[in-house]
């Protein structure tokens, strides 16, 4: 069991992530949004959103570096894992609680505000719960942490996390002895990563579309051509 | 190919080729996002309908459907040209219709058949062991049972049921009423077929084949101008909107039209752009006052000062100090200035009487037809008295003089203006003119302290008539006197000078209406200049907001004068244009008989609305204005002042003048067998009963519950939203449920009218509403029927603002359960032909018929005589109704309803006074439908479908039958003794199909039911074949009348037009006053940008437009006054009721007047109020109709009454109110109980 929650799972879910997201954005690009509800409701939006957007990306990028950041960086460094540990808690805690509390000003408004839960689907709500019980479950794991502070814990979760993204077939052993809150978190994180694609969270991707290019473009006006490169360039243009 | 891998193209070359220096690209970017783009605006076909609220727009538009569902639409441009010089009709359509797609798939459509839950639950019960009629009667017959729904009216508790089970209720309902009391019971009221024929028809075929009553429309809305059939005999006939374009001078009065008429504004820009002038009259800074070169802000209610003070001018500087031969020529031969009126003299004082007759000169002037009908003038050439043609003596029980030919006897004559010549007069005599300036409220006072009768000289011919010598006078030199011109002749209250506050002068006006004189003599000189050097092009276009006033003829009457002075009507370019409410049904002769069902009964049942819901909705109990009020000083004796309102209609109805409905208190099938058992004709049975008591018309006793309306169908209507006027008053008594009546009933007992202590409650058994959308009316009904909307039905539409005709066509089948009008009538008719059995057979009907116009019977009372009080025998047709026995096949209703009866070919058809054989085309009809295998109709023309009844409506009518034209024509020839079928002849071959005006609307062909003609020189302009083929107007005179000499209309005063102020309606009482803070305003009516006429105000792309819901506008000061902020919520109230709004406080609004555009849906954001504690009102919550007895007179010419043609109309302007700032906005929103949700 635990070797398919921490060894197969991930692979389902980012799989599921990957192929669902691209088969989405394919079928059906319109769907691809955040679906604000600003402008049926103000209230409670823009510092709950602030505090819980701001408070999720400090989190997810501890994740991601903490995470998949070789061990043998932060040695060069010389960032001591204890440090890297009070770090970890110390910002993720912070980040954690700002999230929490945007999140909650969200969830409270999305439930109780009817115009906004009428409009609201399944998946909206939903998602919203999930991340709820993540950023809780995440809280949690300070109190863990917090009674062993060496980061010897926290080397066996970097070791895992590696190891999903090396093909490490023993990844999941790595983790074996976590406390139980730790792999409630990663198990629910595992499946966030599932639903990614049938949630509005698909609008954490579409950064990538940001029209950056734009601001560096060569012509003021656009002509996009449905014609092959070769038939182009010959052609010339006459008058 | 893929979103994503196209979008992976990172390893291509991005840029591929520049130009325009580099500032150009081209890329290979993908394209596929345009597709979106283009689908958005794919569709799979595209159908031509048309959007029939009671909009005079008829516009025809592209309905765009895709995948099955109507998308969107946009303008068809694609009418028959005009003419080389004349812009084009397109483009036509406006912001308000081009919405309406929103209605099909919204919300608040009718899905199901839906009923009152209650009732539904009686009725299922009743229904398991009894047959529908006897559990019908079951629930009937139990007050408390009938209670239980009648009391639950407008608060909600609907519940679904099939077609089959609701349209048996209804039959049941039908049949019981029908056997109970009579067929006269049942009502329907449905407005203005010219919008949909088909549907309208529909529901008055059925009614009338069960011998139901129609009622009327075009008088309730008040957008009848009685002015109209008084002075013309005619309905209302108007100018196309292309004519505006030929007018030299165009005076906007009280119409909005980049506004209300948006598709045919262009035409007015186009106008101004040849150079045109236009003078704008309107109190408030509307649209169309940007248009003018001057506006004239006059204060509201006062345009008649206004009317004759130009009219002052006009005779002064054009007629009396310099004669313009044009404007001579034109009233000598076209108007009833040269006809003599006899003067009486009552206490050694002279009042204009009435028009002398060649019956009263001895030897009749050669007279032997009629008589006592032929108007005297006097001849030029010859000096004697003469009967000049074309008068409506004329018209009936002969042959060929019934022309405007100069002519009297077989001779040439010129008829005499004026006597003001020393030589023409025998006397200078004083004459004398009610005036009622002095009589104005608080409100329009404007300080007239003068005496309420003016005396002025007048020249005088001494007569010597059968009743001794008589002093009579031309109508133009009354006239004349009337407007206050000082002609040299001496005496008191004329005026040589404009300045002189003399009554008739601007001077005099200045201070009624806050126009400065320098602009009416302005605008006047202009007018009249104008129509002189063209000959008649200066029109006025005018609204029905100056209509809607009490004496709402002064106003226009005032304005028609203007035109008759000026030679405008009848001209191309110039005239008289009222376009509201009766938008010209074309077809009109085609379509009554398909309506009327008088293809299998005749005559049927019509009814005028006014008088019927002011006797049945309890109104006049209330009633605060009495006779004496409004009567004139020069009143000839009689019991004038000792009559309540409802009195006067009582005696017109028993006089025969207006219709009745129901007729008697008996029911007239039993009627009809106790004459059939006495063995007597119909008609002296009941005219021997009638004398002698056993029989009783039920207008003498409107509460009694014989003589309630019982059942009521509302189609294409919102009666309860919109035209309702009283609309708690038909809560209270009609439906018999919650309502906000505030003030109590008069202490005053009519004198005719029984009165009953208790009011009845509840008079209705059944409403029954068929719309497509969940409208007021819809949420009081006890069963409402999904139609089909505009987009989903097969129907004719025409209008009198362009001369096409044009189809509505179904893009889509009606969607959810609903169906079309033709449809559910159809089924209603299918179980009534079930359900009757179980009562009725074969029946005799008993219809009693007013004295109607446009028939020779409307020549029937030269005096005013009641048998009731023994002043004549009752002689059925002219002294009192006639009674015509009607048969019914109630066994057959669906049979009949789907076939072209037998009378078509046995009777023929006709309008107007004329008559035609129709047998081809009803030979042609069965050739094109198909005939009836079997049943009871079997061999006649088929109508089963709504395309079939289209069929029928042009194949019978001279609008689109060119074969019919012709002989319609040859029947008027024959009368006017001058060939007529010229205008007719080129088209005689045109036959215009279904499928015709399907391809593209269809200009329809010249016809003697209207006055204009359709020709490739000349625009439609009424009065034109008056003018140009001399065929007379339908009056008395024969002429344009501006004098109404019959006896009430000198009683009332209103026998010349007069300034007569708003009248008192005394709402705003000394109890409420204190509730308010101060502000009591005028209540003003008008129509708004963004609902009517081309859509609802509960269209949410509208309302998004506005403010979302009701509101009402006043003046900055006003709200400064009782401070009020813009946006604040308000509350008006008065005796009649309240009702909630929002503010808009605007600049544009004159001080003193509250703007509340009508039909604005209470079913939209409307909180409660708090001083009736029930859900704030519609804007008829606060008015109450006022009939006026100068509308009930009949049997007198062009006084007789029509059908929509002639009789009380809904006034409602004089009304004030007191506005107040809300102090708490209760939605009255909670949850149900259990108990309330159980039921």
């Amino acid at each position: 069991m635990h070797e398919f929650l921490f060894g197969i799972y991930p692979y389902i879910a980012l799989a599921v992530m990957i192929v669902g997201s691209i088969a989405r954005y394919d079928r059906d690009p319109f769907t691809w949004k955040s679906s604000s509800s600003q402008l049926l409701r103000r209230r409670q939006l823009v510092v709950g959103s602030v505090l819980f957007h701001v408070g999720v990306l400090v989190i997810f990028f501890g994740h991601l570096i903490g995470l998949l950041t070789p061990i043998w960086v932060f040695d060069a460094l010389g960032i001591s894992h204890g440090a890297k540990q009070v770090l970890a808690i110390v910002l993720g805690g912070v980040a954690g609680v700002m999230a929490l509390a945007g999140g909650a000003m969200l969830l409270h408004r999305r439930m109780t505000d009817p115009r906004i839960r009428a409009t609201s689907s399944f998946w909206d709500i939903a998602i919203m719960w999930l991340l709820m019980a993540q950023l809780v479950l995440g809280i949690g794991t300070i109190f863990v942490s917090i009674r062993h502070l060496d980061g010897g814990e926290m080397v066996r979760f970097m070791a895992w996390a590696q190891g999903i993204f090396t093909f490490d077939s023993h990844a999941a052993s790595y983790i074996e002895d976590a406390a139980l809150v730790f792999k409630l978190h990663l198990f629910l994180g595992l499946t966030i990563f599932l639903v990614f694609p049938f949630t509005r969270l698909v609008h954490i991707l579409s950064g990538f579309a940001a029209p950056v290019r734009y601001l560096m473009r060569a012509g003021y006006q656009i002509m996009r051509t449905r014609r092959p490169a070769t038939a182009l360039r010959g052609a010339g243009r006459e008058g | 190919m893929s979103q994503l891998l196209d979008r992976l193209n990172f390893l291509q070359p991005r840029r591929m080729e520049t130009y325009a220096d580099g500032l150009g690209e081209v890329t290979r970017e993908p394209r596929d996002w345009e597709e979106t783009y283009r689908n958005r605006w794919r569709h799979d076909k595209i159908v031509r309908s048309t959007h029939g609220v009671n909009c005079t727009g008829s516009c025809s538009w592209k309905i765009y459907v895709k995948s099955g569902i109507v998308t969107w639409e946009t303008q068809y441009t694609d009418y028959p040209r005009t003419r080389p010089g004349l812009p084009n009709h397109e483009p036509r359509g406006c912001a308000r219709g081009a919405s309406y797609s929103w209605y099909l798939y919204s919300a608040n459509r009718v899905k199901t058949p839906l009923v009152r839950g209650r009732l539904m639950r009686l009725w299922r019960r009743m229904r398991e062991t009894r047959q529908p009629v006897e559990a019908w009667e079951a629930i009937q017959r139990d007050p408390i049972l009938r209670a239980e729904y009648v009391k639950a009216r407008g608060k909600g508790g609907f519940v679904r049921a099939s077609w089959d089970e609701a349209t048996e209720m209804i039959a049941a309902a039908n049949a019981w009423t029908i056997r109970t009391y009579g067929p006269d019971r049942i009502f329907g009221f449905s407005p203005i077929p010219a919008m949909s024929m088909v549907s309208y028809a529909a529901g008055s075929r059925y009614l009338s084949l069960l011998g139901g009553v129609c009622m009327s429309f075009y008088d309730w809305y008040c957008d009848l101008p009685p002015s109209s059939p008084m002075t013309w005999g005619e309905q209302t006939d108007v100018p196309e909107s292309a004519d505006w374009y030929n007018a030299g001078y165009l005076l906007l009065w009280g119409s909005n039209v980049p506004q209300t008429r948006t598709p045919d504004a262009h035409f007015y820009t186009e106008a101004r752009y040849r150079g045109a002038k236009s003078a704008v009259i309107c109190p408030d800074y509307s649209e169309a006052a940007k248009f003018g070169d001057v506006w004239l802000n006059v204060k509201q209610g006062t345009d008649a000062a206004l009317a004759i003070a130009f009219g002052h001018v006009i005779l002064r500087e054009f007629h009396l100090d310099r004669q313009v031969e044009y404007f001579e020529d034109y009233c000598r031969r076209y108007s009833d200035f040269p006809m003599l009126v006899k003067l009486e003299e009552r206490d050694g004082r002279l009042v204009p009487g009435r028009f002398l007759r060649a019956a009263e000169i001895e030897g009749a002037l050669g007279e032997t037809n009629n008589p006592e009908w032929k108007t005297v003038a006097i001849d030029e050439n010859s000096g004697e008295l003469v009967a000049p043609n074309g008068t409506i003596g004329h018209r009936w029980g002969e042959k060929g003089r019934w022309n405007l030919e100069e002519k009297a006897g077989g001779r040439d004559v010129r008829l005499k203006l004026t006597l003001i010549l020393d030589e023409d007069h025998d006397d200078i005599a004083g004459v004398d003119f009610p005036y009622f300036g002095a009589d104005a409220t608080a409100a329009f006072d404007s300080g007239d302290r003068r005496p309420n009768v003016l005396t002025r000289n007048v020249p005088v011919r001494r007569v010597k008539t059968t009743e001794g010598e008589v002093a009579v006078a031309t109508v133009f030199d009354l006239l004349c006197a009337n407007y206050g011109l000082d002609r040299g002749l001496g005496g008191d209250w004329v005026a040589r000078d404009y300045a002189e506050d003399i009554p008739g002068t601007p001077a005099w006006a200045e201070k009624i209406t806050g126009v400065s004189r320098d602009k009416i003599i302005h605008v006047a000189r202009e007018f009249a200049r104008n129509a002189e050097k063209t000959q008649g092009k200066s029109m006025v276009i005018i609204g029905a907001a100056m209509n809607h006033w009490y004496h709402m003829d002064m106003n226009y009457r005032g304005v028609i004068n203007m035109l008759i002075m000026c030679g405008c009507v009848g001209q191309s370019g110039g005239g008289w244009a009222h376009y509201v409410g009766q938008e010209k049904l074309r077809p009109q002769t085609g379509w009554a008989p398909i309506a009327f069902a008088l293809d299998w009964g005749r005559p049927p049942r019509q009814m005028n609305s006014t008088s019927a819901w002011y006797a049945h909705t309890g109104q006049w109990r209330y009633e605060t204005v009495t006779a004496g009020e409004i009567l004139s000083p020069t009143a000839p004796e009689g019991d004038w002042e000792e009559l309540s309102l409802i009195d006067y209609n009582i005696r017109a109805e028993r006089m025969g003048w207006l219709p009745s409905a129901p007729q008697l208190r008996t029911n007239p099938l039993e009627v009809a067998k106790a004459a059939k058992a006495a063995g007597k004709e119909v008609a002296a049975y009941v005219a021997e009963k009638l004398k002698s008591g056993e029989l009783e018309m039920s207008c003498e006793d409107p509460d009694a519950p014989e003589n309630w309306p019982r059942n009521l169908f509302v189609w294409r209507s919102n009666l309860l939203g919109s035209s309702g006027k009283g609309h708690e008053y038909f809560l209270r008594h009609l439906l018999g449920t919650d309502n906000g009546v505030l003030g109590e009933e008069t202490g005053r007992r009519p004198r005719e009218a029984r009165w009953h202590d208790e009011a009845p409650r509840g008079k209705l058994d059944l409403l029954v509403c068929i719309d497509f959308r969940m409208s007021t009316t819809a949420v009081y009904a006890d069963v409402v029927l999904p139609t089909a909307s505009w987009y989903e039905k097969n129907d004719l539409n025409t209008s009198d603002m362009h001369p096409f005709i044009h189809p509505l066509q179904a893009a889509v089948d009606p969607a959810y359960e609903s169906r079309s009008d033709w449809g559910i009538f159809k089924s209603i008719a299918v179980q009534f032909q079930k359900v009757a059995p179980e009562v009725l057979g074969r029946e005799t009907d008993v219809v009693a018929v007013p004295i109607l116009h446009d028939t020779p019977g409307e020549i029937a009372q030269t005096e005013v005589r009641d048998w009731k009080r023994g002043e004549c025998d009752l002689i059925p047709g002219r002294t009192a109704p006639n009674f015509v026995a009607v048969e019914r096949d109630y066994t057959a209703i669906a049979d009949r309803f789907m076939a072209l009866g037998p009378l078509m070919e046995k009777l023929g058809n006709g309008g107007k006074g004329i008559a035609w054989n129709t047998g081809h085309e009803v030979e042609a009809l069965r050739a094109l439908n198909g005939a009836h295998a079997d049943g009871a109709a079997r061999g006649a023309a088929r109508i089963v479908t709504d395309i079939d009844a289209c069929e029928a409506i042009m194949m019978l009518a001279p609008e689109t039958n060119g074969e019919v034209a012709v002989k319609a024509w040859a029947a008027l020839s024959e009368v006017t003794g001058r060939d007529h079928t010229h205008l007719a002849r080129p088209k005689e071959d045109e036959k215009i199909r279904f499928a015709d005006i399907a391809a593209q609307p269809r200009k329809i062909i010249t016809s003697p039911t209207w006055s204009g003609i359709e020709s490739e020189k000349v625009c439609y302009n009424a009065g034109w074949t008056n003018v140009h083929e001399l065929i007379p107007w339908r009056t008395l005179t024969g002429r344009q009348q501006t004098y109404q000499d019959h006896l009430w209309m000198r009683a009332f005063g209103e026998g010349f037009v007069t300034w007569r102020p708003p009248v008192d309606l005394k709402t705003v009482t000394g109890k409420l006053i204190e509730q308010g803070d101060g502000l009591v305003l005028n209540f003003i009516t008008p129509h708004q940008k963004w609902g009517i006429h081309s859509t609802y105000t509960d269209n949410l792309l509208m309302l998004t437009l506005n403010r979302g819901g009701p509101v009402i506008w006043i003046s900055e000061n006003d709200a400064k006054k009782a401070g009020i902020r813009d946006n604040d919520w308000v509350e008006l109230f008065n005796a009649n009721g309240a009702l909630t709004a929002r503010a808009v406080v605007s600049q544009r609004i004159k001080d003193g007047t509250t703007f509340m555009y009508h039909a604005q849906e209470k079913i939209v954001n409307t909180p409660g109020s708090e001083i009736t504690g029930r859900r704030g009102g519609i804007h008829n919550s606060v008015t109450r109709t006022v009939p006026k007895p100068t509308h009930m007179i009949g049997g007198y010419a062009q006084q007789s009454w029509g059908f929509n043609y002639y009789g009380t109309v809904g006034a409602n302007r004089d009304e004030f109110v007191i506005v107040r700032r809300m102090r708490k906005v209760d939605w009255l929103d909670r949850p149900a109980t259990t108990k309330e949700a159980a039921q």
